[in-house]
């Protein structure tokens, strides 16, 4: 190999010069944030599914919702305890979780996501 | 006794039969489910008769405040961007095919209220390359904004000129022209790109209540316009057709308008 010092000189230094980031992060890892109950959610204790669920599934369950209220017509849902959800992100779901960038901008940040919602449906005002 | 092969092709034919009209009769009797206990309002083809004897300015602007500020219509204050559910036009633009030089005064200066016609037969709906927008049961031409992608197809398929194009961000339309925008805090905005129009108020049907602008006007000249479900007989715009000679918009190109006008 011609010049084989070098060419594993440089291959080292691109490496190290690749895994810095990795190096230079290390053990620096921001811990995952809480979202943040209002008075009012904590008040409610359940939201329209549980916690666990809804954690894990919102999208899926706001997907849901935009697909039946719109295509379908169906703007209501009954939760199995027999209670009556009008299926709203923008009145619904942020009439108690009106702390939207602690409840939701948070864990999306977090995550790096950045659902299109917003361009649409109105923000709740909060007072930051 | 053998059963042979005809008869054997005879009796499965008819159970067959049985069976697929047991299935459906099933299907029919069953209790209806729990969708009877919320509150919908239901109708099998939306219609409106709007009474232009009764019709005023005042009434006219009254129902376009309240659909635009009811549904977050921005004012761009150019008629090129222009969005529109609700909006105003003399006899003659509204009505082409009618159209002569000797239209009676009364008719001729007065502003027809123009709106989604909601055809029976939407040309919007087939050109629309993502179901964006379709019939739905009850008649309504509805608009899935999550789904438009602006290709403004639907535009350049309505012949009446009820589809919207939003060339910029309604939220950074003019803060001078709309000082309190958005004003209904219970409709979302559309995003830049995306066609809208006139849903006849599917959002406040579903709560049992009229499209804005019926009550806008309906709070100034009762029965001014006239809402109703065209499929039953003894509703109260099939009534107000029976008794009222009535036109619509272009009817000859075969769209089957749904919103009627009395002269």
């Amino acid at each position: 190999m011609y010049d084989g010092g070098k060419i594993i000189v440089g291959l080292v230094i691109g490496l190290c010069l690749l895994l810095s980031p990795f190096f230079y992060n290390a053990g620096k890892a921001a811990k995952a944030p809480q979202p943040e109950l209002t008075a009012k959610a904590k008040e409610a204790k359940k939201c329209v599914a549980d916690t666990a669920y809804m954690r894990s599934n919102h999208m899926h369950l706001l997907d849901d919702w935009r697909q039946t209220v719109v295509r379908d017509g169906q703007r209501y849902m009954k939760t199995a305890d027999g209670k009556v959800y009008y299926k709203s992100l923008q009145v619904t779901c942020l009439e108690c979780h009106s702390n939207k960038s602690k409840f939701c901008d948070r864990c999306h940040d977090y995550v790096d996501m950045d659902p299109y919602c917003w361009d649409c449906h109105l923000e709740p005002k909060e007072n930051k | 006794m053998g059963v042979d092969r005809r008869q054997f092709l005879k009796i499965a034919g008819l159970s067959a039969l049985a069976g697929l009209g047991a299935k459906s009769a099933f299907e029919l009797l069953a209790p209806g489910k729990v969708e009877a206990a919320l509150p919908l309002m239901e109708g099998k083809r939306w219609a409106m008769v709007i009474d232009m004897r009764h019709m005023t300015e005042d009434i006219s602007r009254k129902c376009k405040e309240a659909c635009h500020q009811v549904h977050n219509v921005p004012e761009f204050g150019d008629p090129k961007v222009e969005i529109k559910w609700i909006w105003e036009e003399e006899f003659g633009h509204a009505f082409p095919d009618q159209e002569s030089e000797y239209v009676a005064d009364e008719v001729k200066h007065k502003d027809f209220l123009l709106l989604c016609n909601h055809c029976s037969n939407p040309p919007c709906c087939r050109v629309c390359p993502t179901g964006a927008t379709w019939q739905r049961e009850d008649g309504i031409v509805m608009m899935d904004w999550h789904r438009c992608i602006g290709c403004r197809f639907c535009m350049a398929g309505c012949p009446y000129g009820s589809r919207s194009f939003n060339w910029f961000d309604p939220r950074k339309s003019p803060k001078d022209l709309n000082p309190d925008f958005p004003r209904n805090p219970e409709f979302p905005t559309r995003s830049k790109g995306v066609v809208e129009k006139c849903t006849f108020c599917d959002e406040r049907l579903a709560k049992g209540q009229l499209p804005a602008c019926v009550e806008a006007a309906n709070k100034i000249k009762k029965e001014s316009i006239i809402f109703g479900d065209l499929a039953d007989p003894e509703s109260n715009v099939r009534e107000a057709l029976r008794k009222h000679f009535t036109i619509r918009r272009k009817p000859e190109l075969g769209t089957s308008p749904n919103v009627y006008y009395i002269i």
